[in-house]
């Protein structure tokens, strides 16, 4: 198999849905890598391998984690981790990310990505569990900013300063979600610039943009869902433009997990996100 | 404590009844139940789709708002208890077959079986199975002595219900009709190489292919499928599992000589 670079390029990148494999390897995309949900490729052969195998020879590969519970009080599990080396050892994937929530409990698997609170009790126990990932795939993982309904009430430490905190003692890159930056924002009634403006950029290593759901709360308040079904909304291109208007050109994934799309309607998404890149790269040329 | 405070929001995810967890809030106001709803509601939503994924054949039987109230009943007595969700609803089959609405379909919980089988069979590991072409010529005494390799995709589902014919009608794969001959079918679920295969075993099939999973040499396989059913005949059966894909190997283990791979 033909080895593709180590490292994400700064270019648009789409997450990877099976029925969109034969238009994906036919001729040019708009893309420059791919990303898959590790939890899908954890079988041990047929199709999706088949697949991934020949994806992975033209492009280089993000492996994105959905299950492995970071954010939980209780220790990693050990079978999920050793699953999660397997697969990164067998493709050997330009990027490994995964979320700063949790989903297991006691034995049971939420299949949600679900918030924490922000303490120092929860920032140490967070940070061992991302020691433990790196050390285990012997590499850098990138943490990603959750999307949130909820905010506890013991919380001490503002989200950003919680991130930039685990980068800063764990040496993990971060993955800044911007989709989820504007849901949890107008969920709790903040400022997503603001958020940025004191966002640890210097950390990311990829950027998700992604569509999301807006209905109202019970008491007539914003309630916006993080639904990935749906094209990207036009603040959170703006917010997304301001972004890589501070950081230069990054690896940028669009997300469309749930009524996926017909291939042309997820490679504009990809080739907007390209031009936006362009775009940036030539201001800054100038 | 957050390990106290995890407990008593998972809790309240997977009962409905339990009051929203009294720590959370909405940073700039107060705490609405719709919110917390968002989490229930995913976690139900994700896990029933899932099993929605994996049952779409019992789906089509008993209609998409049937199988939702089965598939939520389920969710919330059965969560997984592994992030694997390709695995999530091994125990659906049965939950099915002791389901007080569902007792009219006495076949569903075999249905159900057979469209767990094979998801497993898609993910199973790959081998090459056996080429048609390599048991030609070999001799009888050679074959009965041999030992079968199955393919790891390979799963025998045997029923006191027509199950192929029925899973073939609702999964698009021939006409629906009624079925006259309501006759008992056991199923061999086999994936030789990318595409998961569903096919009726021959009188005694089951009982040849257990046998050989379980290290029997062929003919003594051959001889507990003649006991399970007199009508079975050993040529056919196994040009039929050769034909299937479903044999990875078959060889001498003793002399460690290979017939076929």
């Amino acid at each position: 198999m033909a080895r593709v670079p180590l490292s994400l390029p700064a270019d648009a990148g789409v997450g990877f849905k099976p029925q969109h494999f034969g238009e994906i390897l036919s001729g040019e995309q708009p893309i420059g890598f791919i990303e898959i949900h590790a939890e899908n490729y954890m079988g041990a052969g047929g199709r999706p391998h088949a697949q991934l195998g020949k994806l992975c020879s033209r492009y280089p590969l993000s492996v994105h984690g959905v299950g492995l519970s970071i954010g939980s009080a209780e220790p990693l599990d050990r079978d999920h981790l050793a699953r999660l080396k397997l697969l990164c050892d067998r493709y050997r994937p330009a990027s490994f990310s995964e979320h700063l929530a949790w989903s297991s409990h006691a034995g049971l698997f939420l299949d949600d990505l679900l918030p924490l609170p922000y303490t120092p009790e929860t920032l140490q126990r967070v940070a061992n569990h991302i020691d433990m990932v790196q050390t285990t795939l012997r590499r850098r993982m990138l943490l990603e900013n959750p999307s949130t309904y909820v905010a506890f009430g013991e919380s001490t430490i503002p989200e950003v300063e919680f991130l930039a905190e685990l980068a800063g003692r764990t040496g993990c890159g971060l993955l800044l979600d911007v989709n989820n930056v504007f849901v949890s924002a107008r969920n709790h009634g903040t400022d997503p610039d603001e958020y940025l403006a004191r966002f640890p950029l210097e950390h990311v290593g990829e950027i998700h943009l992604g569509g999301h759901d807006e209905q109202c709360d019970d008491i007539g308040a914003p309630l916006l869902i993080d639904a990935h079904g749906s094209p990207i909304a036009a603040s959170v291109w703006r917010l997304y433009e301001t972004v890589i208007a501070r950081t230069g050109p990054l690896p940028t994934l669009v997300e469309w997990d749930n009524d996926v799309p017909p291939w042309p309607v997820l490679a504009a998404e990809a080739r907007a996100v390209r031009e936006a890149l362009g775009r940036i790269r030539r201001g800054r040329a100038a | 404590m957050w390990s106290a405070a995890q407990q008593e929001f998972a809790d309240a995810l997977l009962d409905p009844e339990r009051p929203v967890p009294g720590t959370l809030t909405r940073s700039a106001g107060r705490m609405s139940a719709k919110r917390f709803a968002v989490y229930r509601n995913n976690v139900v939503v994700g896990l029933v789709g899932a099993l929605r994924a994996r049952f779409p054949v019992v789906e089509r039987i008993v209609g998409e708002d049937c199988f939702a109230a089965t598939a939520r009943d389920f969710v919330l007595s059965h969560p997984p208890r592994s992030p694997l969700l390709m695995c999530y609803g091994d125990a659906f089959p049965g939950f099915v077959a002791t389901f007080a609405p569902l007792a009219g379909l006495p076949y569903l919980s075999d249905v159900a079986r057979l469209e767990a089988a094979r998801t497993r069979a898609y993910h199973a590991a790959d081998a090459m199975p056996v080429h048609p072409a390599a048991l030609q010529g070999v001799g009888a005494d050679r074959l009965y002595g041999a030992r079968a390799t199955l393919h790891p995709s390979a799963h025998v589902i045997r029923s006191q219900h027509p199950i192929v014919t029925i899973w073939t009608m609702n999964s698009g794969e021939s006409a629906l009709g009624s079925i006259e001959d309501a006759r008992p079918e056991d199923a061999l679920v086999v994936r030789p190489h990318l595409a998961v295969t569903v096919r009726r075993l021959l009188p005694g099939g089951a009982a040849l292919l257990e046998a050989l999973a379980g290290g029997e040499e062929l003919g003594r396989a051959a001889e507990l499928a003649t006991k399970s059913r007199p009508d079975f005949d050993l040529s056919a059966n196994l040009a039929a599992l050769i034909e299937s894909g479903a044999l990875a190997a078959l060889g001498t283990p003793a002399t460690g000589q290979e017939i076929a791979r």
